[in-house]
């Protein structure tokens, strides 16, 4: 009774993909050229050799995939050994995205995953741009909201404001809290990106100072005293580090006196790391439940062999097991993923000027800005070489720095926000110069 | 710290060591460690149970390189189970893993007692014949069971067990128990104490919302002939008073008092999940008993007596606005009832056992406190056998998951995936397993789901054409993302059935991996 492919590796997935079938995407094209084109010319980058990166690395793997890229700037701690199947005892201490890729490699014969120990903002732009896919297996909204501005900048509208097939460049997000996570993809300019839906994300509340200060009611509070008050007050200048068990012992410690003053209870030494660290649950099933769907989804955006999803999964594993998917729809006017910001010069304006504005700008708050323009740097904050070589340019105008072309696309990656709530980011400006060229200046549709 | 609190860290913040140390003694079964047993065990390694046994008679081949991450070039031709058995060892060596190279299909037929050595068993990839009869030794024994498989781009989780009761559900929002709508006397005579009106603006903005509620009910009440408020109008005014109230408009204090104003209108007295619970018939409890039904039987007669209507009380409240000192004060005032109610039932407990002809120490003191603090919370988790579900599944239900447009897919699948297995009897094959013969396998597929509808007296107008080619498209293969969710939910199943916390899904679990519309059929 065996079959001519039982004797494949592919013999399962083969099923899917060189078979034809009616529940498809558009774009199938069933057969051994689609098995090879995924084998050899799908490249996949995965950010996050975590909870979520090492099941993915493993599923999108073992769906097809041979050229992977992981990066994570993250070592192997003893706390990821309940669910970070890649990493032994052994390998506490190493990078994670090494050693990740080196059991996949050793188990899955044939994958070439590529590590990159480093953190996200270290690559240059232009390396995300390389990938058919990003898959994200991220635990903070700030890495999420950085790829995500990254793969959004490379977007290109045509006349009619309409996405240029070619520029989408696809994403695949999943995120989970112990038993709960969501998976959904992201077609930029096509479905809603993760700046479209921030409000999916709210930002996490702090204890007012004046609660630790002078109200404490609960031990959260008087941990937050200690780790945020009494640390800086009795140790001038030396920073608390969260990794020091001296400096966490000494949080937990004073915790506890200040929680005996007020007659409160439940100060205990993993509830201090908790607080301090804002840790959260994770355990190995549901990462395993929504890396399999990211995969899966991967899988399916690349070959078109069934229907995608449309386009965010919930899971809830917690009072029985509910998912659910919601269609949620693009904001129409969101500066990321949206044809770009207007901005409005005069052809005798520097470069200098130009950064000076956005600084200023009420959509974009941009400060320690770098621009490029069609791949060529005009100027760069850094590394110190690049900015000394591109110094020059700030004194130029910027109208003959993009060749007198009288509207185009300039991107610009900086700081973004305000005070203290700056994070890195990337945006698309959509540059036109009064007075020259184009009559027709409505270009703002839809900016 | 010591190593393994450390490694576990993670989920003890979930499952807390009570939790950690039921897995920790758990004996484990796997039946077939292709990628859905493998990865359903991987993940239940690495949380740390007791002991694993891999139960399978296949020996490696080329194709399980592509889809099972338990096997790997050097063990083609060996013994699946042996190598899985070892790769799975590596996640943990806390865990006490073993094999047996044996074919589940015969352990069913020749050797059911087999089973009865384990606290729970994975059955994978078994066909509808032998999740009958495993069920029905597994039942008999007492064995708690979970069904997984994995097929094509659907899937399927199942639990079976005659009853599993939960103490500590866990669940997520949850009404906090404050008794707003009726203090208990302690509670009355503590805001007695307290004066709203006071013109101290620092002792007014750190009155702690829970007084500001129970005194503002008081005068509502006093107001309106006892009542509290209740149609929408009376509502509004009952937050326009408390907004009188306010000496500025940033009082922390009250702001919170008129979002949590609902908490008066909730109604007094017991929930319908609780009160199904105990109009059960056990609480006719005898020597027999679990624990569980004796203290839900205790409970019952709290509730009728001191309890008047209502719970022994949960004990603690959530942070709110106030001062340290009010907070704590009004902190120790829930707890010393909370302690108060618990006394009376262990009481009750103590006192039933005794009728029964039990030893009354033999529930322990802190497993009564739990039930007591956890009073509102219980679940009670029963599954039919699968025998019951394939020859008598509810007949409206499955009527609504072949036609609604939310079920459809996930109905459609759950009958094509029984045919296949009916199919697989008749042609000794599944369908579309060879490529040859995908056209003729089309419409047998389609007749025997069509006769499996009639059988079950259902109308099979419904059943898509689409659906029907897809599951011959599917051949029975097991794609590694489709198992790898198929057993990251069986593993949260197994969790919690050996946690005895959070509460377990109901029914039969079909994943739709094509638009991941999945749903759980109560069948």
């Amino acid at each position: 009774m065996a079959d001519s492919t039982s004797q494949s590796r592919s013999r399962d997935l083969d099923k899917l993909l060189l078979r034809p079938g009616n529940l498809v995407g558009s774009t199938f094209e069933p057969g051994t050229q689609l098995r090879e084109d995924i084998k050899e010319i799908v490249r996949v980058l995965v950010i996050g050799a975590g909870g979520l990166g090492c099941e993915l690395l493993k599923d999108l793997a073992f769906s097809g995939f041979r050229n992977l890229e992981v990066i994570d700037m993250d070592r192997i701690e003893v706390t990821n050994l309940n669910r970070q199947f890649l990493f032994r005892l052994g390998d506490v201490g190493k990078p994670k995205a090494e050693v990740a890729a080196k059991r996949v490699m050793e188990r899955v014969s044939g994958v070439d995953i590529k590590p990159h120990f480093c953190r996200i903002e270290d690559k240059p732009i232009s390396f995300y741009n390389d990938f058919s896919i990003i898959v994200l297996g991220l635990d903070s909204v700030e890495a999420r909201s950085y790829i995500n501005s990254v793969a959004c900048s490379f977007l290109e509208y045509d006349s009619d404001d309409n996405p240029r097939e070619e520029t989408i460049k696809p994403m695949v997000d999943g995120g989970t809290e112990g038993f709960k996570g969501h998976a959904r993809i992201i077609m930029p300019g096509v479905t809603p990106c993760f700046e479209c839906t921030i409000w999916l994300f709210p930002p996490q509340v702090k204890f007012p100072l004046c609660t630790l200060a002078e109200t404490p009611r609960t031990a959260a509070h008087c941990i937050e005293y200690a780790h945020l008050i009494k640390w800086d007050e009795v140790h001038s200048g030396k920073t608390f580090d969260p990794d020091y068990p001296e400096h966490m012992q000494w949080v937990y410690s004073e915790a506890v006196k200040r929680a005996e003053l007020f007659g409160i209870p439940g100060v205990t030494y993993s509830l201090t790391q908790g607080v301090v660290k804002n840790i959260i649950p994770a355990i190995a099933s549901t990462n395993a439940i929504i890396s399999a769907v990211c995969s899966l989804e991967t899988l399916k955006i690349v070959s078109g062999c069934s229907k995608t999803l449309t386009n965010y999964l919930t899971y809830n594993g917690v009072e029985g097991l509910h998912t659910k998917v919601t269609e949620f729809v693009r904001d129409k006017d969101c500066i990321v993923c949206g044809p770009g910001v207007l901005i409005e010069l005069e052809v005798s304006i520097t470069l200098k000027k130009f950064i000076d504005l956005l600084e200023d700008h009420p959509k974009l708050l941009l400060t320690r800005v770098s621009v490029t323009y069609r791949g060529d740097n005009l100027y760069m904050q850094a590394p110190p070489v690049l900015e000394e070589m591109t110094r020059s340019n700030l004194d130029l105008p910027l109208f003959e720095l993009m060749s007198k072309t009288p509207t185009d696309i300039v991107h610009v990656t900086g700081a973004a926000g305000k005070g203290d709530k700056k994070q890195s980011c990337s945006r698309k400006l959509r540059v036109v110069f009064k007075g020259v060229g184009v009559t027709d200046m409505d270009m703002a549709g839809g900016a | 710290m010591a190593e393994p609190k450390v490694k576990y860290d993670r989920q003890l913040r979930i499952w807390g060591e009570q939790g950690q140390a039921a897995l920790e003694k758990a004996s484990i079964c796997l039946l077939n460690c292709g990628p859905t047993g493998s990865e359903t065990l991987k993940n239940l390694v690495l949380g740390g149970v007791g002991s694993i046994t891999v139960v399978d008679g296949s020996q490696v081949e080329v194709g399980d390189l592509g889809n099972n991450f338990m096997v790997d070039e050097s063990s083609v031709g060996e013994s699946k189970a042996k190598c899985a058995c070892a790769f799975l060892q590596e996640l943990n060596d806390a865990v006490k893993a073993k094999f047996i190279e044996d074919c589940p299909e015969q352990l069913i037929e020749t050797n059911p007692s087999f089973f009865s050595q384990f606290t729970l068993v994975i059955a994978t990839q078994l066909v509808e014949d032998s999740m009958v009869k495993l069920d029905r030794i597994c039942r008999e024994a007492n064995i708690i069971l979970i069904f997984a498989r994995s097929y094509g781009l659907m899937g399927l989780v199942r639990i079976s067990v005659k009853e599993h009761t939960v103490i500590e559900s866990k669940p997520d929002h949850f009404l906090d128990d404050l008794r707003l709508n009726n203090p208990w006397p302690e509670l009355r005579r503590f805001t007695e104490t307290i004066d709203l009106n006071t013109t101290d603006a620092v002792v007014h903005k750190h009155t702690p919302y829970i007084i500001i509620l129970v005194k503002i009910a008081e005068e509502w009440a006093h107001t309106h002939g006892g009542n509290l408020p209740s149609t929408r109008e009376e509502k509004r005014r009952f937050k326009d008073l408390i907004k009188s109230k306010m000496i500025t408009m940033d009082e922390e204090n009250y702001k919170e008092a008129m979002e949590a104003s609902y908490k008066v209108f909730s109604p007094r007295g017991i929930g319908p999940n609780l009160q199904k619970i105990i109009d059960d018939s056990c609480i006719e409890v005898d020597s027999n008993s679990s624990d569980f039904w004796v203290m839900v039987a205790a409970l019952k007669e709290f509730i009728a007596n001191e309890g008047g209507g209502e719970t022994p009380l949960e004990g603690s409240i959530p942070d709110m606005a106030s001062s340290t000192e009010l907070y704590v004060n009004l902190q120790k005032t829930y707890q010393a009832k909370a302690e108060a109610d618990f006394l009376v039932v262990e009481q009750r407990v103590r006192n039933l056992l005794e009728k029964i002809g039990r030893d009354p120490a033999s529930i322990s003191k802190a497993n009564i406190k739990s039930f007591s603090k956890n009073a509102r919370k219980l679940a009670v988790c029963r599954y039919r056998l699968v025998e019951d579900e394939f020859n008598s599944p509810v007949q409206p239900e499955l009527q609504k998951y072949m036609t609604d447009e939310d079920y459809g897919t996930a109905g459609g699948l759950y009958i094509l995936l029984r045919a296949a297995d009916r199919f697989a009897v008749n042609y000794n094959k599944f369908p579309g397993q060879f490529d040859s013969e995908m056209d003729e396998d089309i419409s047998r597929l389609k007749t025997t789901a069509v006769g499996l509808l009639n059988d079950l007296g259902c109308n099979s107008s419904a059943l898509s054409e689409d659906l029907i080619n897809e599951m011959c498209r599917y051949g029975a293969s097991e794609l590694h993302a489709v198992a790898a969710f198929v057993g990251g939910v069986a593993s949260q199943e197994v969790i919690k059935l050996i946690t005895r916390q959070f509460i377990l899904m109901s029914g039969t679990f079909i994943f739709n991996g094509i638009d991941n519309k999945s749903q759980l059929l109560l069948l």
